[in-house]
């Protein structure tokens, strides 16, 4: 727990997730800081044309606003933002999003590799990303990459996961800087601002 | 797939090249996806050095031929977006229906999924005798593909299934031949098609229309050349005719938005 972010600050958090992640961002919602000091960005696998479902359950658990990301938008401090289903999400250097209709990942658009390393590229070490509960080796790519470039990687663990197979797939790939329990995580995230 | 092996300055030096060896400027495309595309292809035909990748674009007439399809992104479906298609089939095409000619260009169609879509809403309509779809790309091999009208059998329940959610009342299956994996479509429907090559960063406006689409291409732009392109599908469409885009392109921030005016919730805006 006590390893956050070196010497760096946190620039940008990423969270992918898969089947069971929703349980655990409706647990680290209601906890996170009002006062977050960088952007949040959500990639989670769902259903084409399910658009505003995801946004709305989030945006009543927290008092940080929650967008689904637009295209050409700059990323802003304390804002969430979702990969809108059936895109997926890059960063580009002057911090704005790109979405782009590209082939699926790992079956996924949005995929969680295409935003963690998208994010890598940009924000390097002042990155912190983190895998949650999923049935695919969606992020496991993306998480080498955030490792190669001096990111954090946090990982949830996979004991406490609803579908252990992503985190586990990813924690056996990449040696996480942290394996975090669900009830842990919205400290963490808190504990990362500047 | 590595996204650290090529960088910045090296995607800046391959997109130089490209636009003096070959004439395509991707200099303005938005910069992270332009990038994925590479480095993906990079990896994909195993390159070994980024000096044999430079070398092998800049001189391989038929490598630059492949470079042109996979960095552009041709992935696209029919009947995209089902609500897009209904308030076409209800609200525009309804309107231009009462002229005594309609010219739609679809820009950016790629293998043309789209076209084959907005020619079945018209057929009917009973306006497709009366239409002219200029369907254009700036990839020659995907136009190709696009002309036989031969999509994969694969994808065609999800598209029957958008068929059916955006208003269509006619047995999809209708409009097809099923030849083993491939779906061939009724010739009644590319007859009313005119393909050609066409390069929204460098050329210019070739006629007048009442309907452009441009569906999901814009996203790949950055902001000054999306500007650009609408300028040139301003002087491209006629007074009242309508301009439609992707599901997540606007043209709120362009300095003309004011003079169109949205339809409805959809990313189609009619010309003032």
């Amino acid at each position: 727990m006590a390893q956050t972010i070196g010497s760096t600050r946190c620039e940008a958090l990423v969270i992918g997730g898969s089947a069971g992640s929703l349980d655990v961002l409706l647990e680290i919602f209601p906890d996170l800081s009002p006062n977050i000091t960088f952007p949040i960005i959500l990639v989670i696998h769902r259903k084409a044309n399910n658009e505003s479902l995801l946004s709305d359950l989030l945006r009543n658990r927290t008092i940080l606003p929650v967008s689904e990301a637009e295209e050409k938008e700059i990323l802003q401090p304390g804002q969430v933002y979702l990969a809108p289903s059936d895109y997926h999400l890059l960063i580009e250097q002057n911090r704005s999003i790109s979405l782009d209709y590209s082939e699926k990942i790992n079956y996924s658009r949005p995929a969680i590799d295409v935003t963690f390393q998208s994010a890598a590229d940009i924000f390097g070490d002042k990155l912190v990303c983190i895998l949650l509960s999923g049935s695919n080796a969606d992020g496991v790519e993306g998480l080498k990459t955030v490792n190669n470039l001096g990111g954090i990687v946090v990982i949830q663990n996979p004991d406490t996961a609803i579908m252990p197979y992503m985190p586990q797939q990813a924690a056996l790939n990449v040696k996480p800087h942290v394996l975090l329990h669900s009830f842990e995580m919205a400290k963490y995230i808190n504990k990362l601002n500047n | 797939m590595i996204s650290d092996v090529i960088d910045n300055e090296q995607i800046e030096l391959l997109l130089n090249d490209v636009l003096e060896t070959h004439g395509y400027d991707f200099l303005e495309y938005s910069h992270a996806s332009i990038k994925r595309r590479i480095t993906r292809l990079y990896a994909l035909d195993n390159f070994v050095s980024f000096a044999e990748f430079r070398y092998t674009i800049r001189s391989d007439k038929q490598y630059f031929k492949r470079f042109l399809e996979e960095i552009t992104v041709n992935v696209t479906e029919m009947f995209r977006d089902p609500s897009f298609y209904k308030a076409l089939r209800n609200e525009v095409l309804p309107v231009l229906g009462t002229y005594p000619f309609i010219r739609v260009w679809v820009a950016g169609c790629s293998t043309g999924e789209e076209a084959y879509s907005l020619a079945i809403v018209l057929k009917e309509l009973n306006l497709l005798g009366k239409s002219l779809i200029y369907a254009t790309d700036i990839n020659p091999s995907v136009l190709e593909k696009a002309k036989k009208g031969m999509f994969s059998m694969n994808y065609l329940k999800q598209y029957s299934e958008n068929y059916i959610q955006s208003g269509g009342i006619k047995d999809f299956s209708s409009y097809y031949t099923a030849n083993y994996s491939l779906a061939k479509f009724d010739e009644s429907l590319n007859s009313k098609m005119i393909f050609s090559t066409h390069n929204l960063v460098s050329d210019h406006s070739f006629n007048e229309f009442q309907l452009i689409m441009c569906r999901n291409v814009l996203i790949y732009f950055d902001k000054d050349l999306q500007h650009k392109v609408f300028n040139l599908f301003d002087s491209s469409i006629e007074k009242l005719g309508y301009l439609a885009l992707g599901s997540k392109e606007s043209l709120e921030f362009w300095a003309k938005s004011k003079e169109y005016k949205r339809v409805k919730l959809e990313k189609i805006w009619r010309k003032l």
